[in-house]
C-alpha cells in the first residue's frame, strides 16, 4: 500500500460532528508527526471547517488505518464510522486534487482551501511519497484557477460584489468600505469584502443603534445618513441597501468628492429597490455603479459558464492522479530494477576479471573503450525488460480498482 | 547563418498571437501555449542579436531595419518581465500580433543583415540608440496596459456580465502598472535624449529630433495629469496616442535614417 486517506468532510459529516474533529494547524502537525512516528510512515492532518483529513503512508496499511480511524474516534468522542471514507492511492490523490483545487468546497473553486492544503503539508510529517503527493496538489490546485475561471464565479448577488470589487481594486487589502443602510443584504455583500481583506470605513444608518451595533461588530464607525456625502471621498466602495423611497445619493453628491480621490475608482453597489444611487453616477469616468440587477446578470453568466468549468478542471484533478499513478508505480518498480542493474553491473565486471590475463596487453585508451563497450551492452540488454517491468508495475496499479470504502 | 535565426523566432511570435487569439475566447492551456511561444521566440531573437554584434563590424542597429528589430526585441522583453503571467495573458493579444508583424517588416527591410555599421565607438549614437529605442519599446507596452485598463473600465461601465470569466488583471493594478511603466521609459527616453543632444551640432535640428522632444513633453504631460491631477482615464487615453507618436517616429526613422 502507498497512500492512503481516512477522513471526513461536509458530504459526509454534520456539522457537530465535523466541530469535534477539527484541529487548529498546531494540533493537526503535532498529531501528525505522533501517527507518522507510531505507524512507521509519513501522515498529514489536513483540517478545515469542512473537513478532517489524514494522509498516510506507512508500511502497515491495514494497522495504519486502524490507527487513524481510532485516533478520529478519539477526537470525536465518539464512533465515527458511518461519517469516514477511506481512499487509496490514486483516488487518494484524485481526492487531494479536488480538495486543494477547490472542487470539494462548499463554494466550488473557493481560493482559501489551497492555503489550508499548504500549511498542512508544511507542517505535516512528511517523506518522499507525501511530499510528491502535496506538491502535485499544489500544482494541480494553481493550474485549476490559472487554467479555468472556476474561482471567478460567484454564485450570489454578495460575491458578485465581492468579485467585482476584486476586479477594480484588486488586492482588496487597505480598502474602505461604507455600508449605507444596515439592512441584511448589504451587510452580507459587506462582510464578503472585509473577509476579501477591505477594512470597514463607516456604517451610515437611518437607525443609530443598528448602525452602531453592525459597526461594532464589522470595525468601523457610524456617522448620519446625512453626512455620507462628506465621508465618500475616504471609501473605494459604497454598498447601499437602506429602504429609502429617495435616492441617497445624487449625481451632484459623488461630483463633489472627485477630486480629492486622485483618479482612485470609486465602486458603488446599490442593492436596494427603489434604487439608493442615482444611476447618473456611472457616468463619470472614475465611478462604477451595478445596482441588484446588474449584479444578477453577473451570477447568472457565471453560473451558465461553471458547469463548464468545473468539467474542465475535474479533467485536470483526473489527468494529475494519473500522473501520480505512473509516478506511484515506477515508484513500486525502482528496488527491482535497482538491483537487476546491480547485478548485471556485477556479471560484467566478473567476467572482466576473468578476461584480464588475455587484456594484460591492451593500451589505457583500448582498456577505457572496452570498459565503455562492456558498459554499453548491459545497457541496451537491460533497457528493454526495464521498460516492460514500469509498464507491468503500471498496469499493476491500475488493474484492481483502488477505492475500497467509501 | 545567424539570420536564419529570425524564423524560428517570428514562428514562435507567431504562434504566440494566435494562441493569445484562442486564449482569449477560451482560456486554457493555449494560454500556456502562447507563454512559451514567446519565451522561445525571445530567446531566439537574442541569439540572432548576439549573431548580429558578433558579425557586425560595428553597431549593427544603426540602420531603420536593424533599430526596428532591435526595438520588437525590447518590446517582448519588456512584456515578458510580467507578461507571462496568466492575468497579463490579454495584454499578449495586443503585443505579440505587433512584435510579430514588426520583426516580419524587420526582416523584410534587411534588418537580420549584419553589415558593417557605425562604429561601436561612437558611444553617443550606440547609448542614443539603446535609451531611446528602450523607451519606445516601454511606451509601446504602456500604451498596450492602457488599452487593456481603458478597455475593462468600459465593460465595468457597461456592466458586462462576462466580465470576472476574462480573467483580466484589476483596473487599479493596470493603472499603476500604466504609470509605472512610463515613468521608466520616460527616464530612458530622457537619457536617450542627452546624447542626442550632444550630437546636435554635427548633425543639427531636423523634424524627427523635434517629435522626439515633443514625445517626451507628452508623456511628462501624462505623468503630470495622472499622478498630479488624478486624470486616470485622460492620461490612459493620451498614452494610446502616445504609441501613435512612436509608430509615427518609427516611420520618421526609416525616412530620416539613424546613422
Amino acid at each position: 500500500m502507498n497512500l492512503l486517506l481516512v477522513g471526513t468532510s461536509h458530504r459526509r459529516a454534520p456539522v457537530e460532528v465535523r466541530e469535534r474533529v477539527a484541529l487548529d494547524a498546531d494540533r493537526a502537525a503535532e498529531l501528525g508527526a505522533q501517527l507518522a512516528a507510531e505507524t512507521g510512515g509519513e501522515a498529514v492532518l489536513l483540517s478545515t471547517c469542512n473537513r478532517t483529513e489524514i494522509y498516510l503512508s506507512a508500511p502497515e496499511a491495514a494497522s495504519a488505518d486502524r490507527r487513524a480511524t481510532e485516533l478520529l474516534e478519539e477526537l470525536a468522542g465518539t464512533k465515527l464510522e458511518p461519517y469516514l471514507y477511506r481512499l487509496e492511492d490514486e483516488a487518494a490523490a484524485v481526492h487531494l486534487f479536488r480538495v486543494a483545487a477547490g472542487l470539494d468546497s462548499l463554494v466550488p473553486g473557493e481560493g482559501e482551501i489551497l492555503g489550508q492544503v499548504r500549511t498542512a503539508y508544511e507542517r505535516g510529517t512528511v517523506g518522499p511519497l507525501l511530499d510528491r503527493v502535496f506538491n502535485l496538489a499544489l500544482h494541480t490546485g494553481k493550474k485549476v484557477r490559472t487554467d479555468t475561471s472556476i474561482a471567478e464565479s460567484p454564485g450570489t448577488t454578495s460575491s458578485a460584489a465581492a468579485a467585482l470589487a476584486a476586479q477594480v481594486f484588486g488586492d482588496l487589502d487597505g480598502s474602505r468600505i461604507a455600508i449605507v443602510g444596515a439592512g441584511k443584504i448589504g451587510t452580507r455583500a459587506a462582510r464578503r469584502l472585509i473577509k476579501r481583506g477591505a477594512t470597514l470605513s463607516f456604517v451610515a444608518n437611518r437607525t443609530d443603534a443598528r448602525g452602531r451595533a453592525l459597526a461594532g461588530e464589522l470595525g468601523g464607525e457610524t456617522i448620519p445618513l446625512e453626512r455620507v456625502t462628506d465621508a465618500l471621498a475616504s471609501c473605494d466602495i459604497v454598498v447601499s441597501s437602506t429602504s429609502s423611497p429617495e435616492l441617497v445619493l445624487t449625481k451632484d453628491d459623488v461630483a463633489g468628492v472627485l477630486g480629492a480621490r486622485k483618479g482612485r475608482p470609486l465602486l458603488l453597489i446599490d442593492l436596494a429597490v427603489p434604487r439608493d444611487l442615482d444611476p447618473a453616477i456611472n457616468e463619470f469616468g472614475d465611478c462604477f455603479l451595478y445596482d441588484i440587477d446588474d449584479l444578477q446578470a453577473v451570477v447568472e453568466e457565471t453560473t451558465r459558464g461553471r458547469e463548464a468549468e468545473f468539467a474542465k478542471a475535474e479533467a485536470i484533478a483526473v489527468a494529475e492522479g494519473e500522473k501520480f499513478s505512473a509516478w506511484l508505480s515506477t515508484r513500486d518498480a525502482a528496488p527491482v530494477i535497482a538491483s537487476l542493474r546491480q547485478r548485471a553491473e556485477e556479471i560484467r565486471r566478473s567476467e572482466l576479471a576473468k578476461a584480464s590475463g588475455r587484456l594484460a596487453g591492451l593500451s589505457e585508451g583500448e582498456r577505457s573503450a572496452v570498459e565503455s563497450l562492456t558498459t554499453q551492452i548491459v545497457n541496451k540488454l537491460l533497457h528493454e525488460p526495464i521498460v516492460r517491468l514500469k509498464e507491468a508495475a503500471a498496469e499493476e496499479q491500475r488493474g484492481p480498482e483502488s477505492r475500497v470504502e467509501g | 547563418m545567424a539570420e536564419l535565426l529570425v524564423w524560428p523566432a517570428l514562428l514562435a511570435y507567431g504562434e504566440a498571437a494566435v494562441a493569445y487569439a484562442g486564449n482569449a475566447r477560451h482560456p486554457g492551456s493555449l494560454g500556456r501555449l502562447a507563454t512559451w511561444g514567446v519565451r522561445v521566440g525571445w530567446l531566439a531573437q537574442t541569439a540572432l542579436l548576439a549573431g548580429q554584434a558578433a558579425r557586425g563590424e560595428g553597431f549593427p542597429w544603426g540602420t531603420w531595419a536593424g533599430s526596428l528589430n532591435l526595438f520588437v526585441w525590447l518590446v517582448v522583453g519588456a512584456y515578458l518581465i510580467w507578461g507571462c503571467s496568466p492575468r497579463y495573458r490579454m495584454l499578449g493579444l495586443a503585443v505579440m500580433p505587433l512584435a510579430a508583424a514588426l520583426l516580419g517588416i524587420s526582416y523584410v527591410a534587411g534588418g537580420m543583415n549584419a553589415e558593417p555599421g557605425t562604429s561601436w565607438h561612437d558611444v553617443l549614437l550606440v547609448v542614443h540608440v539603446s535609451f531611446v529605442l528602450s523607451a519606445f519599446a516601454g511606451f509601446t507596452v504602456a500604451a498596450g496596459l492602457a488599452a487593456l485598463e481603458l478597455w475593462q473600465a468600459r465593460l465595468l461601465k457597461h456592466h458586462r456580465a462576462t466580465i470576472l470569466q476574462l480573467r483580466l488583471p484589476s483596473l487599479v493594478a493596470l493603472d499603476r502598472l500604466t504609470v509605472k511603466t512610463i515613468a521608466v521609459s520616460l527616464a530612458a527616453l530622457t537619457l536617450g535624449l542627452v546624447p542626442g543632444f550632444a550630437r546636435l551640432p554635427e548633425h543639427g535640428v531636423d523634424l524627427l529630433i523635434v517629435a522626439t522632444v515633443g514625445m517626451w513633453l507628452l508623456y511628462v504631460g501624462i505623468l503630470a495629469l495622472r499622478v498630479r491631477a488624478g486624470r486616470r482615464v485622460l492620461a490612459a487615453s493620451l498614452s494610446l496616442a502616445g504609441f501613435g507618436l512612436v509608430i509615427v517616429l518609427q516611420l520618421g526613422l526609416l525616412l530620416t535614417h539613424v546613422a
